[in-house]
């Protein structure tokens, strides 16, 4: 019975009560800057799943092999070989949004999530823990980043994965796009109460 | 000359690492608690930055540069694939060799650097300038300049946020916004103030 929670704890906590980007402030700069079109959100959320797992996995696989002095640099090749994968696959798939996404997808590599999670976690896990750790982390990720996403795509342009949702002014609609939303600056605005709102709702379980 | 000075002060301001690019956001937020020792910090950066952009430069020019190889007998290589795990394995290895020669030579910087120095390895700022510099093809001075333009920014940077925040102490800040949350919002601001550079050009 505690197997299957915390499995399930595993999986659950870091999407809201453990939230890597939110709550530990891991992994933030690429959850900005790629976080004003949901398409690029998708497929940032896409590399840094198929990243964060694999690396949790082949780190807890070899942990018990790494010398303790090594283990950053070791951790960071095994990383920095999946980036590189990640970021020739999509630019042969997807050359457009590679363009897009310059150079986040290789950033991957210093991403504080996947680096934290294999220190802190695979590391010490066996294997399959470690997977499901991974899933749960990078879906927190996913959470935050397509959240804020669709919220600076639908306010910023008026569309969601590029199709139009809120009919602008321009196109003959009645949508006056916010154009703060297409910068920067506001996605710091929408993380800073997304965390406003966890941490009520939080207070809120804790007290009922 | 005048290239130069354009390149540091776009690096600086207008391309702000931190504040435009987001880059070095974790250590951004989470030591900028104090001024003195965000300062300790964005001095770590300048240094790093300056030692790894144009050390990856040439590293890049001799040999991972498409053709690069050619005076090797290799006209047709192109290693540039291997650029990033080149370079991680270059800032890192830098670090390591840089907190060891401050240790032996300059014990009263090492004290007051040396606890950041291994953070700078993961730091984004670093990196990415590494990866700029390889993507906008600059020669070994403009990388120099480049990198200690984007380093001075990113230390204005986090020690004016330290500055603020250090203030933010003393305000009555709504419950579940305080600490993390209210951070974000106020670098959100400088953002919006650093945003006022875009458009200067020399």
């Amino acid at each position: 019975m505690s197997a299957v929670l915390s499995n399930r704890d595993l999986l659950l906590k870091p999407v809201f009560a453990n939230n890597p980007v939110a709550m530990q402030v891991l992994g933030v700069c690429s959850a900005l800057a790629v976080s004003n079109s949901m398409q690029t959100a998708l497929v940032m959320t896409l590399a840094v799943t198929f990243v964060l797992v694999c690396s949790n996995f082949f780190i807890s696989l070899i942990r018990a092999l790494i010398p303790n002095s090594v283990r950053i640099i070791a951790q960071m090749t095994i990383i920095a070989s999946l980036v590189i994968v990640v970021d020739m696959v999509l630019q042969d798939v997807a050359p457009d949004l590679s363009k897009q996404l310059s150079v986040f997808v290789s950033l991957i590599i210093t991403n504080c999530i996947v680096m934290g999670r294999a220190e802190a976690f695979a590391m010490k896990e066996p294997p399959h823990l470690s997977v499901l750790d991974a899933l749960g982390n990078a879906a927190g990720y996913g959470f935050i980043l397509l959240s804020v996403a669709f919220v600076r795509e639908l306010l910023g342009s008026g569309t969601l994965f590029g199709h139009s949702i809120l009919k602008t002014i321009e196109q003959g609609g009645w949508y006056l796009p916010n154009e703060m939303f297409k910068l920067p600056p506001s996605a710091f605005f929408l993380i800073g109460v997304i965390i406003w709102v966890v941490n009520i709702a939080q207070r809120k379980r804790a007290k009922a | 000359m005048e290239h130069y000075i354009n390149l540091f002060i776009q690096a600086s301001f207008i391309d702000n690492m931190a504040l435009s690019f987001f880059l070095g956001m974790c250590t951004f937020l989470a030591v900028s608690k104090k001024v003195s020792t965000s300062l300790g910090l964005g001095v770590a950066v300048v240094v790093v930055m300056v030692l790894a952009v144009p050390l990856n430069q040439l590293i890049y020019v001799a040999v991972l540069k498409p053709g690069a190889l050619a005076w090797a007998g290799f006209p047709e290589l192109d290693l540039s694939y291997l650029q990033l795990i080149t370079f991680i394995g270059v800032i890192a290895a830098l670090v390591q060799i840089l907190e060891m020669v401050l240790d032996r030579y300059m014990p009263v910087l090492y004290q007051t650097l040396g606890i950041f120095l291994p953070l700078l390895t993961v730091n984004c700022a670093i990196f990415a300038g590494v990866i700029f510099m390889a993507n906008r093809d600059y020669t070994l001075t403009e990388s120099a300049v480049f990198a200690a333009g984007a380093g001075t920014g990113w230390a204005v940077a986090i020690v004016l946020l330290a500055g603020i925040r250090e203030r933010l102490k003393f305000n009555a800040i709504p419950e579940g916004l305080q600490g993390i949350g209210i951070t974000f919002i106020t670098t959100g601001l400088m953002a919006l103030g650093f945003m006022s550079f875009a458009g200067i050009s020399l």
